[in-house]
């Protein structure tokens, strides 16, 4: 009468494996963005960027400030790339090898645009959801206090710092950073005021769960995929700006160099027959920054909801 | 409306004062002195230099001064590097030049930025579409500092059309490479934006009775479709324009044009503070009013907002 046992193992091993794996928001963005050609296209070149100035400089024949003497004043005849004397860039105008020039500057480069971006994450997210869970009052200066800094010519504010407290890096740094937070703070602000009337919110307003808490463990949780694609779009404007400030010899100073940097010298070379000085500086300048905007761009296909 | 007006006004004027102020604050915060060449001149040279430009005075007396000076005068004072000019002088003969290239930049960017993009959106899912995007995307990413040199190799080395750089009082020759390097990237930006409010207009229900009604496609475009699609255009000429102003430093720097941006940098490099400090004031106001009037202007264009 009973269905014999073997059959019912069977039975309940076949329904253990239709058992449908859950789908989070994080798992059904990834196939998304597996499913975009261009933006995976754009993540395996940025790897590969990262990978040449992480381990670039382990095969390099020269170091980024060391002089060939052999090349000086020729550079323009015999200073293009060749493998034979270890300059695979060929050399910059002193003689230096450029292809430990293009692997540090691209380095500091991706970095200034990484840490920026880093700050906008931290800051702009904290703030932007002070603003938006509070409301009100408190909402209504911090929002403009924040209108107030994006209407400042942040360009030449930033330069004039730079002149007065001197140029190095991380004035770069510091200055970069004080600006990249003001739209992350608007657009999670926004983001914000719709989660905040949500169900799970008022639970825990509820249950008396204190505010910083809630913006912390309910709130900013909510906002990782906005924070995401925004921080990844923010990187190439951030390298672009540090590269505008390095091309007017402002920015990283001597023998360090960056993408904006190498860049400038390149342009100027460019005109007696050095193609290879701004050639390949450029390359992996656009590279990078096309790659940034690739991901970026795929992240928020996969990630906002609204273009489904 | 005038409520709006006002009410963006009493922004406007706070801004403009904490962007003296910071300005303010970063030159005195500036460790060393302006005077200083090879090493200090002595001191009792330092004390008449100091006198003359009220350095002496205490800091709230500097400040209160610069400010009355700036707002009430339009003075931004003496030049510290140049004895005989004052940065008002320096202003009156960079800024027309940036004016004049940022003109016509603008206009260029405009006029060719709407036009790629309406023709993109009107022939959707062609070729002609398809390589409009592609031109508008490869021109967006490409820095005005990038574009300057490619173009000083192909029109002034290559085929020796154009002159290299200098200004000249601003002959054609000389305007047509600064305009093309700085409008670039903002006739890209214009263009896609223009593309895509387009084809959500061209996609609306009143449209679709505009043509039902046997209108003839051109009509239906600029009579119907071209007013909606450019309010999202009309909104990103604050930014451009900020844009503009900030790349005409690099305009400046490689073309030698003589606009503010290269005496900007130059002052950068001079440590010459008062003459930063104004055309920054100076720029920043600008930008203030721009969006301000940009913003006003679309408030009073587009019927859907209400103030």
């Amino acid at each position: 009468m009973y269905p014999d046992k073997t059959k019912m193992e069977s039975l309940a091993e076949a329904t253990n494996l239709a058992e449908v794996k859950g789908r989070s928001l994080w798992s059904d963005a990834r196939t998304r963005f597996a499913r975009n050609k261009a933006a995976v296209g754009g993540l395996v070149v940025l790897i590969a960027i990262l990978l040449f100035a992480l381990l670039g400089s382990f095969f390099q024949a020269w170091t980024y400030e060391a002089i060939d003497w052999k090349l000086m004043g020729r550079v323009a005849q015999i200073g293009g790339p060749s493998v034979e004397n270890g300059h695979y860039f060929g050399a910059d105008e002193l003689g230096r090898d450029l292809y430990a020039r293009v692997v540090q500057g691209t380095g500091i480069s991706i970095m200034v645009g990484v840490v920026g971006s880093l700050v906008a994450v931290i800051v702009g997210t904290l703030y932007g959801a002070t603003a938006g869970f509070f409301g009100g009052r408190i909402d209504n200066i911090m929002m403009r206090t924040v209108d107030v800094l994006m209407s400042i010519p942040f360009m030449f504010v930033l330069i004039l710092m730079l002149v007065i407290w001197g140029r190095s890096i991380t004035m770069l740094f510091v200055g970069i950073g004080l600006i990249s937070w003001l739209d992350m703070a608007r657009i999670v602000r926004g983001q914000t005021l719709t989660i905040k009337n949500k169900e799970f919110v008022e639970a825990a307003i509820a249950v008396g769960v204190s505010p910083f808490t809630i913006i912390l463990r309910h709130i900013v949780p909510n906002l990782l995929g906005i924070v995401v694609v925004y921080a990844t779009l923010l990187i190439p404007g951030l390298i672009m700006a540090e590269s505008f400030i390095s091309f007017l010899g402002l920015g990283v100073q001597e023998p360090m160099t960056s993408l904006g940097a190498l860049i400038q010298a390149g342009s100027k070379q460019m005109l007696y027959g050095a193609w290879w000085q701004i050639a390949f500086p450029l390359f992996f300048f656009l590279a990078t920054l096309f790659a940034f905007t690739f991901v970026g761009d795929g992240l928020r296909d996969a990630l906002d909801p609204k273009d489904r | 409306m005038f409520t709006y007006i006002a009410r963006r006004l009493t922004v406007a004027v706070p801004t403009i004062l904490i962007l003296i102020t910071i300005s303010f604050v970063l030159m005195w915060s500036a460790p060393g002195s302006p005077f200083m060449g090879e090493k200090l001149p002595p001191p009792e040279v330092m004390a008449n230099l100091e006198a003359k430009y009220g350095l002496d005075q205490p800091y709230w007396k500097q400040y209160v001064d610069y400010l009355t000076n700036v707002i009430f005068h339009f003075d931004f004072g003496p030049s510290f590097k140049f004895k005989d000019r004052t940065v008002n002088d320096i202003i009156a003969q960079g800024f027309p030049v940036t004016l004049t290239y940022g003109f016509w930049s603008f206009i260029v960017a405009v006029i060719f930025g709407v036009g790629l993009g309406v023709t993109a959106a009107i022939r959707h899912n062609t070729w002609l579409d398809y390589l409009s995007v592609g031109f508008a995307i490869g021109s967006q990413s490409i820095p005005n500092y990038v574009m300057a040199p490619i173009l000083v190799l192909v029109f002034t080395l290559w085929l020796g059309w154009l002159p290299g750089g200098g200004w000249e009082g601003g002959t054609w020759d000389h305007i047509i490479m600064p305009v093309i390097a700085l409008s670039t990237s903002y006739f890209a930006s214009i263009a896609r934006i223009t593309r895509s409010s387009m084809l959500e207009v061209l996609n609306s229900g009143f449209i679709r009775t505009a043509k039902a009604k046997g209108l003839p496609m051109s009509r239906v475009i600029l009579k119907h479709a071209l007013k909606p699609a450019l309010l999202p255009v009309l909104s990103y000429l604050g930014p451009a324009f900020v844009g503009m102003v900030t790349g005409s430093v690099i305009i400046d720097q490689y073309f030698s044009t003589g606009g503010i941006g290269q005496f900007f940098v130059n002052s950068a490099f001079n440590r010459d503070y008062s003459t930063m400090m104004g055309i920054t004031i100076l720029v920043g106001t600008l930008t203030i009013i721009f969006n301000l009037l940009v913003d006003v202007l679309y408030a009073w264009i587009d019927p859907k907002i209400r103030y």
